[in-house]
């Protein structure tokens, strides 16, 4: 039961510091809420500010200040409506509808809460959203990574960070420095975007990537984010790279088959030889067409450059266990 | 300073309650009497970083910031079924009626007659329909909350990226609106970037959504990637989805005459066709949350030991282990494998970086395959 008497102590609390006028002044509330009555001043001093503490953390903003301006009088506190509620918001049918798919697009258990909480404070205003509806589009997007709320929380907090990280090819991870940006997505992959204070530069994370915890290194507010065109143009150029004028390479492919490097093909004919084409592929690494063609077996045989035909059969010998 | 309702100060002992329906509230009357205050321990155990202040749905502060929208949703749906609201809120029914009890003995301070939310029990109890009034100044929801707004909205735009022009319009406007109510919070919300790998395959996923719109059947050439292969088949389109930053549709197949996925950037053609697209009744979407891949263990348990430039498999792929093997940084991974030509296609892609080492007749199966592609340079 001392359950339910603390909520009724809270919503008392917020109704109270709600409705008033102005700052109400701490021994006020002491009268006037149902359950701070009959406490010991200190029991009571411990239970309100445990009571404003947990109100703040599911944002009711409760504000300390004092109706005197010369500052004599005990100081109070208040809700100001204008912080406290919703503004008004009307949801044509179709925006609603889109509202309600949006309450089911993150998988991450945080974000998929914070949604839900939203669109139902949406429908608590009014809005007819249905959370339930089945879209015709429905995309999920992960943010399982351990690492991922606590950098969300510190890109929202501007709160620098360091962490442990190793690169792809490495077992061995390195501790940085960052002051996060932003997170972000990026082929279904996440990725921390932020000023790296040990290079002096941007630098882009994988999460996955990232080893043990993500801890606080420095005061949260202590640095700008810069301006969302900037941060957008920062990870484009970290990012993987935008195909420009690259080089082709000519690959024989069997007639069916090679969908991926057909795909990567700017011209496809037929060879000589019944059942084979011919692909003229562009390709960016060398190493990486070799890997390409290779995967494929008997089915993708590379022509030229020369390199290319090289690094191919010194891969395949490789997994044959032939020496070339 | 003035309240509006004044219930006069000394109202220190717990409120008196109303008379009427006495006979429940009597069971409820020792409630506020007993609180010291001193049970709630468990909520102020330090923040654990990994996850989101995540408030038990029975906490407290949990049931208030309920309250706080119930109420509003509670005056603008009079005579709502306790039911639908426990839905609603994700809560059980019985959780719901101990929200209300929490109401009823609320109200504006002082907490005279008069002063209280009114609640009726009785109908709540009976037809089980809630009907509450007396709360005019709770009459709006608590403003949104940045990680509220931020997942809200980066979800919108998430949405808006996907091919196909769906509802953009729509979304743009909400979008808008969602902006000004949120207010500076969502300023906030370029703190998060989804970006779905959607202009390769827009044409494609427009066709798609052609097809759902009109409820019309697809010829599909799609590429199996284990087979390296095209196959030709027909779908019934049931939706569009976006798994991983990856476009897919989602139907059912004709030809195996089960609910597929197809990803879009593997559609080699795709046609709508002149046929009603009939999907069977008993055709379910297929539950995502656990990731496209749920290995099972029927499934072939593969070991790959990979040199420092392999180890990447263990980001890309569901590994049952990994394990750190020798000095230069080489990793041994265990994977479930459906299809043999799959991994046998792997071992060719990873080369010297990464040797399947059993089962034994897989190795000399993916030998042989290099040995037969390695006869056409000679």
């Amino acid at each position: 039961m001392s359950q339910q008497a603390k909520s009724e102590r809270l919503m008392n609390l917020v109704i109270c510091l709600l409705v008033a006028r102005g700052y109400v002044p701490k021994s006020r509330i002491r009268r006037v809420v149902g359950g701070y009555g009959g406490q010991s001043d200190e029991a009571f001093d411990r239970m309100f500010e445990r009571d404003k503490d947990e109100l703040r953390e599911v944002g009711i903003p409760i504000e300390t200040g004092s109706n005197d301006p010369f500052g004599d009088e005990e100081p109070g506190y208040r809700i100001s409506r204008q912080e406290f509620e919703l503004p008004e918001i009307r949801l044509e049918p179709d925006e609603a509808a889109v509202v309600g798919l949006a309450a089911r697009v993150w998988q991450h258990s945080g974000l998929a809460a914070a949604t839900s909480n939203a669109v139902l404070k949406l429908q608590a205003a009014g809005v007819d959203a249905d959370r339930r509806a089945l879209g015709a589009v429905e995309p999920r997007v992960g943010g399982e990574e351990p690492a991922f709320w606590p950098l969300w929380e510190a890109v929202r907090d501007r709160q620098p960070v360091r962490f442990s990280h190793r690169k792809a090819s490495s077992a061995t991870p390195m501790l940085r420095h960052l002051q996060p940006w932003s997170v972000l997505s990026w082929h279904g992959r996440w990725y921390v975007l932020g000023y790296d204070t040990d290079r002096e530069d941007a630098r882009m994370f994988r999460l996955s990537r990232i080893v043990g915890d993500v801890e606080p290194d420095g005061v949260p507010g202590s640095y700008d984010v810069p301006p969302s065109e900037e941060v957008r143009a920062a990870a484009a150029a970290l990012g993987p790279a935008e195909p420009r004028d690259l080089p082709t390479a000519k690959v024989r492919i069997r007639e069916g088959s090679g969908h991926i490097l057909r795909s990567q093909a700017i011209d496809v004919r037929p060879d000589d030889e019944a059942g084979w084409e011919i692909a003229t592929v562009r390709y960016s690494s060398t190493t990486r067409l070799a890997e390409e063609i290779a995967t494929h077996g008997p089915d993708a045989v590379a022509l030229e450059p020369a390199e290319l035909r090289t690094q191919v059969i010194a891969w395949l010998s490789k997994v044959a266990g032939v020496t070339t | 300073m003035a309240e509006q309702g004044s219930g006069g100060d000394d109202v220190s002992r717990q409120p008196v309650k109303r008379s009427q329906s006495t006979q429940a509230r009597a069971t409820q009357a020792h409630s506020g009497q007993e609180q010291s205050g001193q049970k709630q321990s468990g909520q102020k155990q330090p923040r654990n970083k990994k996850s989101p202040p995540k408030p038990r749905p029975d906490s407290a502060p949990a049931q208030v910031a309920r309250l706080l929208s119930m109420l509003p949703y509670l005056r603008s749906h009079p005579q709502a079924p306790v039911s639908e609201v426990a839905e609603l809120f994700g809560v059980s029914e019985r959780q719901v009626i101990r929200d209300l009890r929490v109401l009823w003995f609320s109200g504006l301070p002082g907490l005279s007659m008069g002063d209280y939310i009114e609640v009726d029990m009785e109908g709540v109890e009976g037809e089980g329909v809630i009907s509450v009034s007396n709360a005019d100044y709770l009459a709006r929801p608590l403003r949104l909350r940045t990680d509220e707004a931020v997942a809200l909205l980066v979800a919108l735009r998430t949405l808006a990226e996907v091919p196909g022009s769906f509802e953009r319009d729509a979304i743009d406007r909400a979008i808008t609106k969602l902006e000004q109510a949120a207010g500076e919070v969502a300023e906030r919300a370029g703190a998060v970037q989804v970006q779905v790998d959607g202009d390769a395959v827009a044409d494609v996923a427009g066709t798609v959504r052609s097809a759902l719109d009109d409820g019309r059947r697809l010829h599909l050439s799609y590429w199996v990637p284990a087979r390296d292969e095209t196959t030709e088949r027909d779908v019934d389109p049931m939706r569009l989805v976006v798994v991983d930053g990856r476009l897919y549709l989602e139907g059912w197949c004709r030809r195996a005459e089960e609910v597929r996925l197809f990803r879009l950037d593997r559609v080699a053609g795709i046609k709508v066709l002149d046929v009603a697209a009939q999907v069977p009744r008993e055709a379910r979407p297929r539950d995502l949350s656990g990731g496209l891949f749920q290995p099972s263990a029927d499934d072939e348990l593969v070991t790959i030991r990979l040199t420092r430039a392999g180890r990447w498999i263990a980001d890309y792929y569901p590994c049952e282990s990994a394990e750190e093997i020798g000095e230069d940084e080489g990793l041994e991974v265990k994977l479930r494998v459906r299809d043999r030509r799959w991994i046998r296609r792997l071992a060719l892609r990873l080369g010297a970086s990464g040797t399947v080492i059993d089962p034994p007749d897989l190795a000399e199966e993916i030998v042989a395959d290099a040995k037969a592609a390695l006869s056409a340079y000679e």
